[in-house]
């Protein structure tokens, strides 16, 4: 019995990757870094923000998958820790200058990240410390509750400080640019090519992205990701071998919140404005349908879901209204057909679910708890045993 | 080792323990029997901190358990195989084994019992990369068996381990409680199957209807006569 065989997921996730796979990780890796230094040069700044916009969904995404996929707990407020990483992020921007006077030196995004991410963390434990020992449905209800409470909360101006529907920054809040910017597009610009701002933020958000792979590898391995599979399996057995419900669960909501967090407030300082509408019920859905559509539980498929759904709408919106289709399509068609983008993605969804419910690249071991009659024949099997067992000359050596 | 004194458990608004007291000595294989509904599952749960008492007191080696959650109880050295076995159904027999190891830090002895477990259920050792819920009810009951003492109790305690399982089966189960037992495993069995359960038991508790109706040595309680007529099926 060697010592590898003590991790439950080595067998999933050992052996050599084959070279068809770092072929292609090489072709995402190109795309990934190559491609919106090409859409900036030839000015198509709208295709470089929409990579980063998919860079954050990514993080929200993968960020869920902790919660739903590995946890399998069931969480209709996510977004609700998006807007307190962005709200915490910018309030603290410009309100502790306020507070302690001009000598104070603001902090900056590189400080703030981590704050907010823990100020979404710690909003997690808050919540979940009460709610987390509903179970499905019930718990799904009242995160769902949570992620309005939160919005609402916003947008009614809460203790004065959120500016309501208005959105932050108000008239005269500055919040600081992060150390490195100024550098990159200083330094960085060559010729007619102008490293933007939306360019250093995207590269940042890839890095971010890249960390929340690491880190979300690394639990999955984990004693912590084992706890995580025991319970989704069996809640009562789990507690029996001395797993503790809570602080698992607790632990799935809280990390999960982190990354949020994470998102939200590298949102916030990359567009440089916030109010509640950026945070709906909408964004909560889409983000489980991410994890949901890519497949829950894997890490590559919450990255492959917030790519197609995040991507996918702003794609169909530019097709629609590119010059390509100007000749086929009126402004007004053009406009109606991204209008039904969310129409068409619901009908996938719902193909989906209907046809491969463990998602487009699922988990291994997520796929055999959704589709059990892969599990070579289970029944038949049984029979056999039952048979062998219930012979009336068995004897011992059949045991 | 384990005392149990005057416990009261309520389901709701239902008393379904009124006032159960029992004692498990080291070394010991104590039993409860009972028809349906006589609270010995519910006094394993209590034991094992699934539920929590309104009264009474349950101490485990001087230390008293009340309000435990179950995963401390686990920890303190008391270990329960559920009902209906509950193994990981889409784990590997292996995996299933090291997750009962979960709380233990000690790799070498956990290779150590890993093995001992294998000798003792050979037919797992068969079956070490199946998936748990492929196998038979019989095969289920041994994992889970297994895995509890993948823990290294000091208290074992088994909820109907015989449950729905062929004779040859339950012979083989029943082997294996003597046998940990004689190793020196203390053990108390809940069982429906009142013959078996006395016979292998050191000492036995009567429960009906939340109470202790009647306790004394297994053998005597196997040929006490209320015994024999209630739950051992004679006229």
């Amino acid at each position: 019995m060697g010592g590898s065989k003590m991790d439950i997921k080595t067998k999933i996730a050992s052996g050599p990757i084959p070279l068809w796979k770092w072929i292609m990780y090489a072709v995402i890796m190109v795309i990934v870094v190559a491609a919106p230094i090409y859409f900036q040069s030839v000015q198509n700044f709208f295709f470089v923000r929409i990579f980063a916009v998919v860079g954050i969904y990514v993080m929200l995404s993968l960020g869920l998958n902790i919660v739903v996929g590995y946890a399998g707990l069931l969480d209709l407020g996510y977004i609700a820790f998006y807007a307190m990483g962005a709200y915490v992020g910018i309030i603290l921007g410009f309100k502790l200058p306020e507070v302690f006077g001009s000598g104070f030196e603001p902090w900056t995004f590189w400080t703030l990240l981590p704050v907010a991410a823990l100020a979404a963390a710690g909003t997690g434990i808050a919540l979940g410390t009460p709610v987390l020992r509903l179970r499905g449905d019930y718990l799904a209800i009242v995160t769902l509750g949570f992620g309005e409470i939160v919005r609402i909360a916003l947008n009614n101006n809460i203790f004065g400080i959120t500016n309501g529907a208005k959105g932050l920054p108000g008239p005269g809040q500055r919040i600081p640019t992060p150390a490195g910017m100024e550098w990159a597009k200083a330094n960085l610009s060559f010729g007619d090519f102008a490293f933007s701002k939306d360019l250093f933020w995207y590269y940042l958000i890839v890095v971010l992205c890249l960390a929340t792979i690491f880190v979300v590898r690394r639990l999955d391995d984990s004693r912590l990701g084992r706890a995580w599979v025991a319970m989704r399996e069996d809640e009562v057995a789990a507690a029996s071998i001395g797993i503790s419900i809570t602080t698992t669960k607790l632990w799935a909501f809280s990390l999960g919140a982190l990354w949020g967090g994470v998102a939200g407030v590298t949102y916030a300082y990359w567009v440089g404005f916030i109010s509640p509408e950026s945070f709906n019920f909408m964004e909560s859905v889409l983000v489980v349908c991410m994890v949901v559509l890519g497949g829950m539980g894997s890490i590559p498929g919450a990255v492959l879901g917030a790519v197609i759904i995040a991507a996918l709408p702003e794609m169909i919106r530019y097709f629609a209204q590119s010059p390509l289709l100007a000749g086929v399509l009126t402004t007004d068609q053009a406009n109606l057909a991204s209008q039904y983008r969310y129409l068409v993605f619901g009908a996938a969804m719902v193909i989906m679910m209907a046809f491969r419910p463990q998602g487009i690249l699922p988990s291994q071991r997520r796929a055999m708890e959704l589709h059990p009659e892969d599990e070579k024949t289970l029944a038949e099997e049984n029979q056999q045993i039952w048979d062998v067992e219930h012979h009336t000359d068995v004897d011992n050596d059949l045991l | 080792m384990l005392k149990v004194d005057n416990i009261h458990t309520f389901y709701g608004q239902i008393e379904a323990l009124k006032g159960i007291s029992i004692e498990v000595n080291e070394g010991e294989i104590v039993t409860l029997i009972g028809a349906n509904g006589a609270g010995k599952s519910t006094t394993l749960k209590t034991i094992s901190g699934q539920l929590t008492p309104a009264e009474g007191t349950i101490e485990f080696e001087g230390e008293s358990l009340i309000g435990t959650a179950a995963h401390l109880v686990t920890a303190k050295g008391i270990v329960q195989v559920p009902e209906g076995r509950r193994i990981f159904p889409r784990m590997s027999v292996l995996e299933n084994l090291e997750m009962g190891a979960y709380l233990r830090k000690d790799k070498a002895g956990v290779l150590e019992d890993l093995d001992r477990a294998f000798e003792l259920f050979p037919r797992l050792a068969d079956r070490r990369a199946q998936k748990g819920g492929t196998l038979s009810g019989g095969e289920q009951q041994m994992l889970a068996m297994a895995r509890a003492m993948m823990a290294r109790p000091r208290l074992l305690m088994l909820d109907e381990p015989s449950m729905g399982l062929a004779p040859v089966i339950v012979d083989v189960i029943f082997d294996t409680i003597k046998k940990l037992n004689k190793e020196g495993m203390t053990i108390l069995l809940v069982e429906q199957n009142a013959a078996m359960a006395l016979q292998t038991a050191n000492r036995g508790y009567v429960l009906e209807i939340g109470k202790v109706a009647l306790e004394g040595p297994g053998k005597e309680l196997l040929h006490n006569e209320q015994v024999r007529k209630t739950y051992l099926g004679e006229l």
